[in-house]
Formats: structure tokens, C-alpha cells, sequence
């Protein structure tokens, strides 16, 4: 294996990860916030349909990216509104969100079915671009790598060195006593499901417009209910999304090279392998149980209704 | 999670079909069950558009119906009971995995007509149906093996069924006609349509040093990295040119529809009948190459020779001397495979880098 085979497959590894993580560190503020919203799927794909739809259109992957983001967060009001404005049961309203997604994205697809896709360009800096092994790992990658590490950073810091982040953290762990301490839950609730849709939005737009450029029904193939899973793989944790999305995209491919490799294990072990990495360190993580309690948000997925 | 969440679409998928397939019931119904959308831009879309080739052909004297996205095993079961339930007289169901649900719902309607593709049980009123996608693949095999510079193909293969193996091996034996060091890697992504997948498949085993990609799954997310990565790829069941203007060299077409309409006219006249099976070939029409392009024209002339020997039947693309994987004689010298044993292919010829999955 030479250094720019190894630079290949860590960039497609990169690739195959981002989407995850974009996708999980949304729906991770949205729970920390206290709202269990089961329909990234349906965020994701629709952002993927619009985001292809935006590029095809205009000529502009920019724009598609935009849409993308414009569409997850118009799935993610109506949402908003019955789980959180009707207070309707979370679980049911999040499932509906993700069968209403991919019937909707299949429709709006409808003419952009086989059309040949416009990608994202990466990043190309002269010099640093071609530095060996880590140049196109480091400068040369599709600009929402960039976007998911940083945004992974902001949460971060959002959510554990300011005052707004404590905030929303003390209303996903106690929503009545943060309205009885004159907190707008449901605004912050509602700004935290909205940003939980522009990331959902924003990895369906990298599948379109990166990952495979091209529409194909149904092209989330389930890569939401990873993100879902990730998030409480991270206990809820910034960095340890970052942790789970690589594992499991590192996992991923991985095993598609030891298959072309020829090593004998059956293919079907290999491919319930990425699943099963995350599940063995999801047990390990999760052994101190005092931890675990600490971070998960205590009222996640209880309804609030304000005058209770 | 996910499967509950993929029976619940089934299920609206079959209220919203039985809703508008209530009127005209005198006509004679025509009624097809996929497995992915429509407009997947392969496998299904090549049986849809048979679909409509068929209502072109018979018009007024037929009406069709099809559900799509319907997911195999109990799902299927379901939706072919509700197929033909709702007054079909015949039914297509169109994949491998709804060949037990298949049989299973036309015991309990043995007034329907069914038609399953790609299996192989039949019954009183079951029929099965296949092509001989394998002719093609010795094809595209041969034009590998003519432009490969790394002797190294990458198939990116969906589920170890028959069908798939046999694919394979054909592929083989086509690239092994011109250079008979070729190599073949072999990909499992355990899936028919998911385009990350089967990208993710295509970039690892360009990683890995192929030049030539094909594929037995049905986005065309394979050729588009092939576009990229400057390599060759083939089309799978439809003319994947678009994604691939430069990779692609030709692509294996499936043509159904002249077989539908053939298939209708005999249930609507009566000489229909249960128990048959039908496979046909490129002689037939059920399968044609798309155009040969991007190659050197004394590769397109050998891949167009090739296409006239298979078609006259001069050319078996398994004729011996062939061995088995493991190096023991499958085929003697000059003999040709038998249709069973290619049915239920589970085993590789000599070759393949790849442990079989059972």
C-alpha cells in the first residue's frame, strides 16, 4: 500500500462519514434541547432531492446546498409544530416525518431521476493541496467536510461555554423548571429543532451534491436512523459523535477493502461489521452507568405544554 | 426500526394503489409488483417501461396496475395477495426474493395468472422468467479484457444468489477468452440500489488498482465514479450514458416488453399455461447491447463478432474446458453448461479472488 493509496482511502472514508455527523450534531442539539425528532431520514432526504434540484436548476451546487438546508428546515417547522406548538407524542410525529420525507422526495425527484448531477468543488490550494499524504486530506476536500468539523466545534463550545447553551441544556433536562424560571422553552426548542433540520438538510446535500451527485429515490438508504443512533452512541457528547460517525464510516469501508483484498470472511459478517463496532463500543462507552444518567437529557421526548 | 418502517410504507404504497385501481373491472388486467421505484434508472425501470411498451402494444383491451418500492420477503406476500385480490388476472412479480411469496399467494388464487422473474419454481398457475443476462456479461467481459492495462476488473455484486454468481463467472470466462491472466475482485454490498454503497464499493477497488468497473446493482453511482476516476465501467440493465458519457462502453439492456405482450396475448386468448419457463436471450430480443463506444474499433468489431456468434449459437459463453474455483473440472473440453446447473450456479470458476458467501 503506497502513501496515496492510504490518502484515498482516508479521503473516502472522510466522504462517507461526513453526512453522519453533519447529520447527527443537529439532531444532537435538538435532543439536548429535550426533543426527540425521529425524522432525520425524511430531513435528510428531502434535503438531498431539493439540494440536487437547487444545483440542477440554477447550475449552482451553492445554491443546491442552500436548499438543502431551506428544505430540512421547512420539514423540521412542521415538526415543530405538532410535536412541540400541538405537543403531540414526539416518537409518532418524528415517524410520520420520515415516511412524509421520502414520499415527498420521491415526487419532487420525479424529473431528476438518471440527470447527471453537479458536484460541490473541493478545495485546491496551491502547494498545500499536493502535499504528500495528508495534502488533499488536510486542503483538498469538498467544502462541507469543513462545514461538519466546524460545526461540530461550535456546538461544542455553544453548548458547554455559553449561557444560551446552558439554558438549553437545563430545558432538555427540566422544561418545567426552566418556564418556571421565566425561560421560553418552546422558542428555544423551536430554534434548536429548526438548526436540528438545517444539519439534516445539509447531509442530504452532501449526498446529492458530494457524496454521489446524482438523484436516486430513497438515496438516504437509512443513514439517518445512523445519525439517530450516533447521538446516543456520543452520550450525547460533541466529540464523540466525531468519534462514532468515523468509526463507523472507517468501519464501513474498511470492510470493502478487505473484500476486494480477497480476504476470506463472509461478505455478510462484513457488511453488519459497522453496526457491530458501534454497538461493542456503545456497551464499553457506556459501562459507568453514573455518566451515562448524567448526560442523557432527562426530559427527553416529554411533551410540554406551557400552562401546565 | 427500519423494517417496521419499511412495512409501513408498503402498506401505504398499497392504499394508495388500491384506491385508484377500483373501476373497469371487465378489462383484462395486467399487474406488475417491483422492487425499487420506477424511475431507479435500471433494473425496475426497464420492467416499467415494458409496462407502458405493453399498454402502447394492446391499448384499450388491457388496463395495468404495479406497486413499487415493495420490499422482498413478508411484504411481498402481501402486496402479490393484494395484486390479486384487487382483480388482477395476471401478475409479474419482479425480483428473485418474491419467488417463495409468489408461489405462496397463487395457491390461494388459482384463478390468477403469475409470472415471476429471475427464479426458479413454478406451479400450476406460476410461470418463471429470466434472460440470459450472462451472454451479455461475457461480452462486456471480453472488451475488458481487450482494454484493461491492469488485467484487473471490479465487480461490485449485490447478493450471492445464482443469478449473481453466474454473472461473474460469465464476466470471467469473457475477459479469460483474450487474456487469460485476468483478474477479478469482487465486492459484496449486500444491497440492489444504494448509491453510497456502491460508490463507496467503486472508489476502494479503484483504490485497490482496477481499471474496468461493472456492476450487478442498480444505481448508476458505479459509473459516475468511473467517469471521474478516468476508468471503464458498463452500463447495468439500462443505458447509463448520461452519468457516464466517456466511462461507459456499453451497457447490457433489458427489453422486456416484447415478452409481456407476448405473455398477455396468450393469457387473454387462453393458451396460457402454468409450470412453463421461459429464458431467453440476446437471439430473442429480451436482452440487446447498447451501443459499443469508446473503445478501439478492432475491440468494438470482436464484441460485435462475439454478439452474432451468442445470437447464432455458434458461441455458449460457458464452454469447457472450465474448471471450478478450487481447481476441479467443472467442464470438459467443448462441453457446454446446462440450464439447471446455471440456475443454480453456487460456485465460482477458477479465477476468482473472492470467497463465495453462502
Amino acid at each position: 500500500m503506497d502513501v496515496n493509496m492510504l490518502q484515498n482511502i482516508l479521503l473516502t472514508i472522510a466522504t462517507a462519514s461526513t453526512p453522519l455527523l453533519l447529520a447527527a450534531i443537529g439532531e444532537l442539539v435538538v435532543e439536548r434541547s429535550g426533543v426527540l425528532n425521529l425524522g432525520v431520514e425524511g430531513m435528510m432526504v428531502i434535503g438531498a432531492v431539493c439540494g440536487f434540484a437547487g444545483a440542477f436548476i440554477t447550475g449552482s451546487p451553492w445554491i443546491g446546498a442552500l436548499a438543502g438546508i431551506l428544505a430540512g428546515v421547512l420539514l423540521s417547522l412542521l415538526f415543530g409544530f405538532l410535536a412541540l406548538s400541538l405537543a403531540t407524542n414526539q416518537v409518532a410525529t418524528g415517524l410520520s416525518l420520515t415516511l412524509l420525507g421520502i414520499g415527498l422526495s420521491g415526487m419532487i425527484g420525479e424529473d431528476f431521476v438518471g440527470r447527471a448531477g453537479i458536484r460541490l468543488p473541493r478545495l485546491d490550494l496551491p502547494v498545500l493541496s499536493d502535499l504528500p499524504l495528508v495534502g488533499k486530506l488536510l486542503f483538498g476536500q469538498d467544502p462541507l467536510f469543513y462545514v461538519s468539523i466546524a460545526l461540530t466545534a461550535a456546538v461544542m463550545w455553544f453548548l458547554f461555554k455559553t449561557r444560551t447553551g446552558l439554558t438549553l441544556r437545563s430545558i432538555g433536562d427540566n422544561h418545567k423548571s426552566a418556564h418556571a424560571l421565566g425561560i421560553n422553552v418552546l422558542l428555544y426548542r423551536y430554534l434548536a429543532v429548526m438548526f436540528g433540520g438545517a444539519c439534516a438538510g445539509l447531509a442530504g446535500a452532501h449526498l446529492s451534491l458530494v457524496y454521489t451527485p446524482q438523484w436516486v429515490e430513497n438515496m438516504t438508504a437509512g443513514r439517518g436512523w445512523i445519525a439517530l443512533a450516533l447521538v446516543v452512541f456520543a452520550s450525547w457528547r460533541p466529540w464523540r459523535v466525531i468519534g462514532g460517525a468515523y468509526l463507523f464510516g472507517a468501519v464501513t469501508i474498511g470492510q470493502i477493502h478487505a473484500q476486494a483484498l480477497g480476504i476470506p470472511i463472509p461478505s455478510q459478517l462484513m457488511s453488519a461489521l459497522p453496526y457491530l463496532a458501534t454497538i461493542v463500543v456503545l456497551v464499553l462507552i457506556s459501562r459507568d452507568r453514573r455518566l451515562t444518567v448524567i448526560n442523557t437529557p432527562a426530559s427527553l421526548a416529554q411533551p410540554f405544554v406551557p400552562d401546565r | 426500526m427500519r423494517k417496521t418502517l419499511l412495512a409501513l410504507a408498503a402498506g401505504i404504497a398499497l392504499a394508495a394503489t388500491s384506491g385508484g385501481a377500483a373501476f373497469a373491472q371487465d378489462k383484462f388486467k395486467a399487474c406488475f409488483v417491483y422492487i425499487g421505484p420506477v424511475t431507479d434508472g435500471g433494473w425496475t425501470q426497464a420492467h416499467d417501461e415494458a409496462r407502458q411498451y405493453v399498454e402502447e402494444q394492446l391499448g384499450d383491451e388491457i388496463e395495468t396496475a404495479y406497486l413499487e418500492n415493495v420490499p422482498e420477503g413478508p411484504d411481498s406476500e402481501r402486496a402479490i395477495t393484494r395484486m390479486a385480490r384487487s382483480g388482477c388476472n395476471i401478475v409479474f412479480t419482479t425480483s428473485f426474493g418474491y419467488m417463495d411469496p409468489t408461489i405462496a399467494v397463487a395457491e390461494k388464487h388459482p384463478d390468477v395468472m403469475f409470472e415471476h422473474a429471475t427464479g426458479y419454481k413454478t406451479a400450476d398457475n406460476v410461470t418463471n422468467y429470466n434472460a440470459r443476462f450472462y451472454e451479455g456479461r461475457y461480452i462486456i467481459g471480453q472488451i475488458a479484457g481487450n482494454i484493461s492495462e491492469t488485467g484487473t476488473a471490479g465487480y461490485i455484486a449485490s447478493f450471492p444468489i445464482p443469478e449473481v454468481v453466474m454473472g461473474i463467472n460469465a464476466f470471467l470466462q469473457g475477459a479469460r477468452s483474450v487474456d487469460p491472466d485476468f483478474k477479478l475482485k469482487v465486492v459484496w454490498v449486500n444491497s440492489w440500489h444504494d448509491a453510497g454503497k456502491e460508490a463507496d464499493a467503486a472508489k476502494a477497488l479503484v483504490d485497490q488498482g482496477v481499471d474496468i468497473l461493472t456492476q450487478h446493482t442498480d444505481s448508476a453511482a458505479p459509473m459516475q465514479v468511473a467517469e471521474e476516476r478516468g476508468i471503464h465501467a458498463f452500463g447495468q440493465a439500462f443505458d447509463q450514458s448520461e452519468a457516464g458519457p466517456t466511462a461507459q462502453k456499453t451497457a447490457i439492456l433489458d427489453t422486456w416488453g416484447p415478452y409481456y405482450v407476448k405473455r398477455i396475448k396468450m393469457a387473454m386468448d387462453g393458451t396460457w399455461k402454468g409450470g412453463e419457463s421461459t429464458w431467453d436471450g440476446l437471439k430473442d430480443g429480451i436482452l440487446t447491447m447498447a451501443p459499443y463506444r469508446n473503445m478501439p474499433d478492432d475491440v468494438k468489431a470482436m464484441a460485435e463478432e462475439t454478439e452474432a456468434k451468442i445470437k447464432s449459437g455458434e458461441l455458449h459463453p460457458f464452454t469447457g474446458p472450465i474448471n471450478k474455483q478450487d481447481g476441479t473440472e467443472w467442464l470438459a473440453e467443448g462441453e457446454t453448461a446446462e440450464d439447471g446447473t446455471l440456475l443454480g450456479m453456487d460456485f465460482y470458476v477458477e479465477g476468482v479472488d473472492d470467497t463465495l458467501p453462502n
